[in-house]
Order: C-alpha cells, then structure tokens, then sequence
C-alpha cells in the first residue's frame, strides 16, 4: 500500500538482467495514439489511446463490457483478436515497440518480458498437465532466462503463496481451488522477471475473501518485481484499492485518466462520475443511479462525443464536436464540458438514500422448516428455517458453493432432492415443479442469473412475456397483449420491444425481460438468483434499482440471492448469511450489516473492496 | 445524423427480422454465399434439375429397344445403347426422379425418427435414455447396407420398404448427435423457466429445444441424403431397386458393366451423376456447418460479437 521507495530497490533486485538498456525515461511501458480497427479499414473499435506505466506500477484500465478495454489489453501483448488489426500508434516496453517486432521476435518477447493472467484460471490452465509442468513451461521456451529454473519456480510459488512443494507440482488444475488456480496463473506470469504483466480481471469469479487475498498477493508481487502492470477491470472498488494510475474507457477511447487518489474522490468525467455512482457500497443503504443507455458499438459511433447520448450534462455541441483531451486538475479529460464541471457549475450527482420500505412487511409469504438438500449424497443444505414476509426482501447472502441457489432451486421446484417443508401461503408446496398445482407455480416466480441462457433465442420478447399468461391466466390475445405493453413499461422498456429478439438486446435488457416475464402474472413471490452478477456495474444498478422499485409497488415479497454484501442494503430488509449450506446469520439488514454477530459474516464485510465515495467538488 | 436515442443504433436492419422468423434462412443465406456453399448448391440444382426435367426432354421412351447393344454413340443417340440396346440418354433423363424422391423421403424418416428419440433421451434422461440409447448402439453395431439388406432379404425387393430401410437405419446415428446437442441446450434456463411454468415435457421439447436445434438439424440432413443416395444407388446396383425395365442410376451401373469397353458412357454418365449430387450436398452441408460455427463468418462480425461479449448469446 505505502512506501514509495520499495519499487525502485525492488526493482533492481527483481528484474535484473531485464532492466536498463535501451529504455528511456522512467516508463516501463509506453503507449501512444494507439488505434484497432475492425479488418484492415473497417470501422475504430480502439482510437487515440495513449498511457504510460511505471516500473512497480499498477495501471487500471476501467470500463464497461464493450469499451475495448480488453482488445488494448491484448495489444499489449502484440495480439489482437481475429478480424482485428492494429493501424496505428506505438507501444513501447522498456523502450521496444512490440507493434514492430517480427512475430518470431515477438514470441521471444511474449511470456518472458510481457504476461499475461488471464480471467478465468480455470479455463487458461490445460486440465491435461500438472502444475508443475505447466509452471515449467515458459521457463522451458525462455531457456537461459534464469541460472535455475527448478528453484526459480519454487521461488515463485512461495512468492505467489503456494505451498512451494513436490507434492503441489504433480497436482492437476482441477485438485485446486478457484484462488490456488489463480495463484498458479500468477506464478506462471511472474516466473520470468516480465516488465510487463497484463492482468485481465483475474478476480472476477473468485469469491471476496479469495479476491481479497490474491489482490494482496498480486501488489506485493508488482511492487517487488518493479513490473509494469495493467489491470483490467469493470470493478471500480477493486481498481480504486488496487491501482495508483487509473484510466478510464469508453467507446474505444480513454475519457479520463489520473492517479487514482484525484480520480476516484473527484471524478470529472459524466461517464466516470456516473460509474462511480453505480457503484454499491456496504456503508450506506444509497439508491444506485446507474447510467442509462448503452454504448455504441464500432461503426455507429456518431461524429460527437461517444457519451453525449447518455450524458445528462450533454448540449448540442456534444453530439456534433468530438471533445479533445484537456488536461485539468491533475489528469486527462475528453468531456467539452468539464469547464463547468471543475467550477462546480453542475450538481454533483449526489446519491439518493433509498426511501424507508412503504408498508411495513406483514406474515409471511413462504416458511422454510428444517429444509435440507443434497445433491447424490452430498449435502448441501442442512436444517435451514427461512420465513419471507410480505411486502419484504430477504437477501441471501453467501460465497459460492454456500447453496445459495440450490435454495433457490428447492424453492422454485427445480431441485427435487430436499426434506423439510417449504409453505407457501400455508399451504406446502411439493418437490418437484412437476408435481405442484398451477396456481402454487404462478405464484412464485423467478430471475435466473445468466440472461444470455434464460431467453430463448427463437422467441420474440411480446411471445416470452406473453407465455406465462396464456399458461397460467388463459388470456385472449388482445388481453395479453396489453398486459404485456403494461408490464414492458414498468421495467423500462417499452412496447417498441415487442417484436425484437433477445440476440438485439443488451445484457441489461434482456435481464429486464426476464423480470417483465416474472412480474407480468402478478406473482406473490419473486425469487432473483445473482440476477446482476453477468451485468456490468453500471447495468447492476438499474436492475437493482428497479427490482426495489417494483418490490415496492407491487407489495411483492422477495427472495433476493447475492454473493455481493454490498448489494444487500439497497434492496432488501432482511439478510440471511449462508455459509457451508447452513445459515450462520439472520435479521434486519441493518443489524447484520451494522452488527455482524459472527466472525463469518464480519470477515466476509471486510473483505468487499471499497470504493473511496466521491466527495462533491467544493 | 448522430442517434439521440442511444439503443436505436444497435438494432438490426428491419428486414433481417423476418428472417429470423425463419431462422434455417438465416444460416442457409450466408451459407450459400460462401464459395464452398455455392458451389455445392451449383452441383446440387444440375443434378435435381437433370432429374426433375430429364423425363419431360428425354428423346425417347427409357425402355424402348431402339438401336444396338451397346451401340456406339451416334447422331441419334448421342450416349448409345445400353445392354438391351435402349437409349442411354433417355434412361439417363428418366432414371433420377425417383432415385431423388426416395432418397429425400429416406432422410426425412431418418431424421424424424432420429431426432424423436435423440431428443427425448436427452431430455427425459434416466430409463427412457438408457432404453433408447442402448437401442441405438444395437443397430448402430450392424454397417447400414448390411442392415438394409438384412430388411429387404427378409421381406422382399419392394419400393416402399427400401425407402423405410434406409431411413431406419439413419435414424440411430442421427439420435446421437442430436442427444449430444439437446443435453446442452435443455440445461439451459430458458428450459427450465417453460417447466416452471407448467408446461409438458412433449411441449418444452417441441416448442423451447428443437427451434434451437435447427443448424444441426440441416447439417445432419444434408449429410443423411448423401448417404441416402449412397445406399440407395448401392441397393440398385445390388439388384434391390426399382424392377426392370425401369430406368435408375444405379441399376444402370450394375446392368451396363459387362459392355464397359464397347459403350462406356451408359456407365461414366449415371455414376457421374451420382458422384455429383453426393459431392455437392455434402459440399452445401459442410458450408453450412462452417458458417453456424463461425468459420466462414465475416472476420468483422466474429470480432464484434467477441468484442461484445456475446458469444453466449449468439451460439445457434
């Protein structure tokens, strides 16, 4: 976290041999006016991106799903993906620019002076071969890089807090944890002394503990080794804990750039200030703004600033005039706007606390007692008691495989193999889907985690909304219709949808049909499994924001089930903490939050990553 | 010029949405611009054409004693005779339509049948996979001309049978690639939803599986008549096609062999023909496997939907 001296000793230690000659200035690596178009004169996925990362210095690169973010990242390395090319700029490692090098120079270059780690450890590491070989591998093809390659490696693993052992080495990737994965991904970057590591959200799908460590680990090893680092990433409170230098994308272009101790208290940037604001935090039950809309994606970026279509600060000159890159205020801007921005001219958006809940929760909807689930033999749940009160949200708070959703599952029906008694209205509910009354199925009804799975593809949305009334209430044509329009505008979408494919919609509103096909039979409980957890945070807080909304509108009770602590307080009263497939903590989310009575759940809080809240400009 | 409203730029052309309706158009279109996939859909049309025009063009009657043995290629008979002295053209012209009909209407039971069973078995898991899979495994373990031919010893040479036979034994290798397929697919949520909602199984399978099943549906079709024809032309050379004096490609093979060297187009034309016809539908197959798989997809659009994170999304 601290001490400004230790990169540049460390560095000398820890990247001898690659160090000094030929590179100039105090850049590790150096990229300017890079710019990636689709094919070879197709349209700009990347234009005008230009950073500079120091040894021992890690660089965010932050940005929603579709800003290009990763197709820098991967430029980095002298990749790019098919179909793309790179058609201008330079990127310069220790003074070298990798656009230049031959694809035999190249692959010298790749896996000794720049690495990689990438998302999902899981999937990046061959099923097929042992750690150990694996581990071996870059330093097998960058023969004579270290004097030592098998103490090198053990060196690495202690470094990367692994047990350094025989024993580890001769594992398979699957006899591993999520996070030991991600340690070995890690070791495997670091084994050659790189000057440049290029991190691709290697946190995403680890839980917060394991995030929590691995970050740790990840500085430590970026600090010791004087490397270059970027890190790619949606999350913002990872990146502001993370990162000293942190730029932001949108539509190809970095909006805002700056050391993340001026950036994040006082973003610039409508886009920046916007995700910052969609970000979640533990400390204050705030209502999530969100930013509407979505990008456009390459090819139909219209002459104007990107971000005019979603800017609420935006005028007219926006939408025609492409804004320059300023400098104000200790970093990099490309809003026309920002004049006014810095004068405080403009509101800060300053968030919302969320309402207290409309009507007090009454009885409850739906009682577990002494529910267990086990999959084959396996338990997964044991003894869980759960009441859902009406007009309440009960979160359900856990790591992976905490059983959360397996008590989604048995809930809804969809997991049969469970004992115990689910009630709903009173009356109980059998096992399987199969085997309950059509009213008890229209009465519960649900949002499942991956809208990109949850809509069929060959169905117009007005057919998929329109499904559960022609089932369960046996509308006409023209009723079911205008139930459809009804419920299309309370999730903000509208009738224009009616005849679009899901294939036509952003994550954000696909998940936003996926909620209209649950609400539109007026159920009595709404069961969200991880329903944001694919969505990026801006997308997150809209959907988030809107559940609330209609939670309260409809005097729906509802089940809300997250990994993500930070989520809890704006939208639900109640909070259940999961651990193990027993639940360790119950009550009001405040006291839980405030409170936590166990050492579970207070670890799990302070492992979130958070957010430096932006203090309005004065 | 520029889109005020932000998501009226991402939605596609009007007229790509009837399309979708469809959605065998939607792979079939650009399958059939690809070269591999319109060079195959050439083939396939010459030949359809040839069977389908042939009897109404042919010169003469196909089963007309008209000139020699045969009889050398000549201003009247432009291919010869053939064994008995009939028109070579002629037979050529006339000896597809059926050979075609039955083929399809081979493939058709053969899929049909097929895709029932592999998408129950994946659907219904448990004894009614175990039960069908273990069927197929059975036949699947005769080769399929052995098996027609097992078929038609028993109950005789007759058209209708030899169709059956051909598609029976199609079905098996089709229900495995199809179980393959629908054991992804009904994992998904959007499967899972149609059963909360109470529908049936027969539905959920008719209504929310085999709409997704479509591309591999058309690759296995494509690829079944190839072998439809194969088997079929095989059956004839055999003996156990349509009864003389009809004319049909491989019974025409089989009959004219012994006058190779006197007359050798009453053999190279009909086996040329078939070669055709197999070559061009498994050409068109393959293009439109490539395509659903993205191969052969615009390098532009394959780096979009990467880029956007819609690979799941996107997947047929």
């Amino acid at each position: 976290m601290s001490a400004d001296g230790t990169p540049a000793t460390a560095a000398g230690n820890g990247a001898a041999g690659n160090g000094a000659a030929g590179f100039s200035g105090d850049f590790r690596l150096d990229v300017r006016g890079l710019e990636i178009r689709s094919g070879r004169r197709g349209p700009l996925v990347v234009t005008g991106v230009s950073f500079a990362v120091r040894p021992g210095e890690l660089l965010g690169l932050v940005g929603e799903s579709g800003s290009g973010k990763t197709t820098v990242a991967l430029a980095l390395l002298g990749h790019t993906r098919r179909g793309l090319s790179v058609t201008g700029g330079e990127i310069c490692v220790d003074g070298v620019d990798l656009l230049r090098l031959t694809p035999g120079e190249l692959r010298q270059v790749r896996g000794a002076k720049v690495s990689y780690v990438p998302q999902d450890p899981a999937a990046a590491l061959n099923p097929a071969l042992r750690i150990g070989y694996q581990l071996r591998e870059a330093l097998r093809v960058h023969a004579g890089i270290v004097d030592d390659p098998e103490s090198r490696i053990l060196e690495v693993m202690r470094e990367a807090y692994l047990d350094a052992t025989p024993d580890m080495l001769r594992r398979y990737p699957h006899q591993l944890s999520g996070g030991q994965q991600q340690r070995v991904g890690l070791a495997m970057a670091f084994a050659c002394r790189p000057s440049l590591i290029v991190l691709d959200e290697p946190t995403t799908g680890l839980d917060v503990s394991t995030q929590r460590h691995i970050l740790d680990t990840m500085r430590g090893l970026c600090r010791g080794y004087g490397v270059a680092a970027v890190y790619v990433s949606h999350d913002l409170a990872v990146v502001s804990e993370l990162v000293t230098e942190v730029a932001v994308m949108y539509a190809g272009r970095i909006v805002e750039a700056g050391p993340t101790t001026m950036l994040f208290p006082q973003p610039l940037h409508p886009y920046t200030r916007g995700l910052l604001a969609s970000v979640p935090t533990l400390e204050s039950a705030d209502r999530l703004t969100g930013i509407p809309g979505q990008q456009p994606p390459p090819g139909q970026r219209g002459p104007g600033c990107a971000f005019a279509p979603r800017c609420d600060l935006a005028l007219d000159e926006c939408r025609v005039r492409e804004p320059e890159q300023v400098a104000v205020a200790g970093r990099t801007v490309r809003c026309l706007r920002v004049a006014q921005v810095t004068a405080g001219r403009t509101e800060h958006p300053v968030p919302a606390p969320v309402a207290a809940a409309a009507a007090a929760p009454g009885t409850a909807v739906l009682s577990l007692r002494e529910v267990s689930a086990s999959y084959g033999s396996v338990p997964v749940l044991s003894g869980i008691d759960l009441d859902v009160p009406s007009r309440a949200c009960v979160a359900v708070v856990g790591e992976s495989g905490s059983g959360k959703t397996t008590l989604a599952r048995c809930i809804i029906g969809l997991h049969q193999n469970w004992t115990g008694e689910i009630t709903l209205q009173g009356a109980r509910l059998a096992r399987g889907a199969r085997h309950r009354p059509k009213q008890a199925l229209k009465q519960i009804q649900c949002v499942f985690q991956n809208p990109y799975t949850s809509l069929n593809p060959r169905k117009t949305v007005g057919q998929i909304v329109a499904e559960p009334l022609r089932r369960f209430l046996g509308l006409s044509r023209s009723e079911q219709t205008e139930r459809v329009v009804s419920v299309l505008d309370d999730v903000a979408l509208g009738g224009g949808f009616l005849s679009r494919y899901p294939d036509q919609l952003s994550g954000g509103e696909r998940q936003r049909v996926a909620i209209a096909r649950a609400l539109v039979v007026e159920p009595d409980l709404l069961v969200c499994d991880e329903v944001t957890s694919a969505l990026d945070v801006s997308v997150q807080a809209v959907i988030v924001e809107l559940l609330r909304t209609v939670q309260a509108q409809r005097d729906l009770a509802m089940i809300f089930i997250t990994h993500n602590l930070a989520l809890v307080r704006s939208v639900a009263q109640f909070a259940v903490v999961l651990r193990q497939g027993e639940i360790v903590e119950a009550g009001p989310v405040e006291q839980v939050l405030a409170q936590p009575s166990h050492r579970y759940t207070a670890g799990l809080m302070a492992d979130v990553p958070r957010l430096a809240r932006p203090v309005p400009p004065p | 010029m520029t889109a005020t409203d932000p998501r009226a730029v991402t939605h596609a052309q009007p007229d790509a949405e009837r399309i979708r309706r469809y959605q065998w158009l939607a792979i079939l279109g650009p399958a059939v611009r690809t070269p591999r996939g319109a060079a195959g859909l050439g083939l396939v049309s010459f030949v359809v054409a040839i069977a389908a025009i042939g009897p109404f063009v042919a010169p003469y009657p196909s089963d007309a004693l008209l000139t020699l043995p045969f009889g050398k290629p000549s201003g009247h008979f432009l291919l010869g005779g053939d064994f008995l002295g009939r028109d070579v053209l002629s037979r050529v012209l006339d000896g597809g339509w059926l050979l075609l009909l039955m083929a399809v209407t081979a493939t058709a039971i053969g899929i049909a049948v097929g895709a029932a069973a592999g998408i129950s078995a994946a659907y219904l898991r448990g004894h009614i996979d175990g039960l069908i899979m273990r069927t197929v495994d059975v036949i699947l373990a005769f080769p399929q001309l052995v098996f027609a031919l097992l078929l038609l010893s028993i109950l005789g040479p007759k058209l209708w049978l030899i169709v059956l036979a051909v598609g029976m034994t199609h079905a098996p290798a089709v229900a495995r690639v199809l179980r393959s397929t629908t054991l992804d697919i009904s994992e998904r949520d959007y499967v899972k939803v149609a059963e909360l909602q109470g529908m049936r199984p027969a539905a959920v399978m008719v209504k929310e599986i085999l709409p997704s099943l479509s591309t591999p549906l058309m690759v296995e079709a494509g690829l079944r008549l190839t072998y439809s024809i194969i088997i079929m032309t095989g059956l004839a050379f055999l003996g156990f096609g349509q009864p003389p004096p009809a004319a049909n490609w491989g019974t025409m093979i089989n009959e004219n062999r012994a006058g190779l060297s006197l007359n050798p187009w009453a053999v190279i034309i009909p086996a040329t023909v078939i070669a055709l016809l197999t070559i061009g539908t498994n050409i068109l197959t393959d293009a439109i496997g490539r395509v659903a798989l993205g191969v052969d997809r615009g390098t532009e659009e394959t780096a979009l939907v990467g880029d956007l994170g819609l690979t799941e999304g996107r997947m047929t």
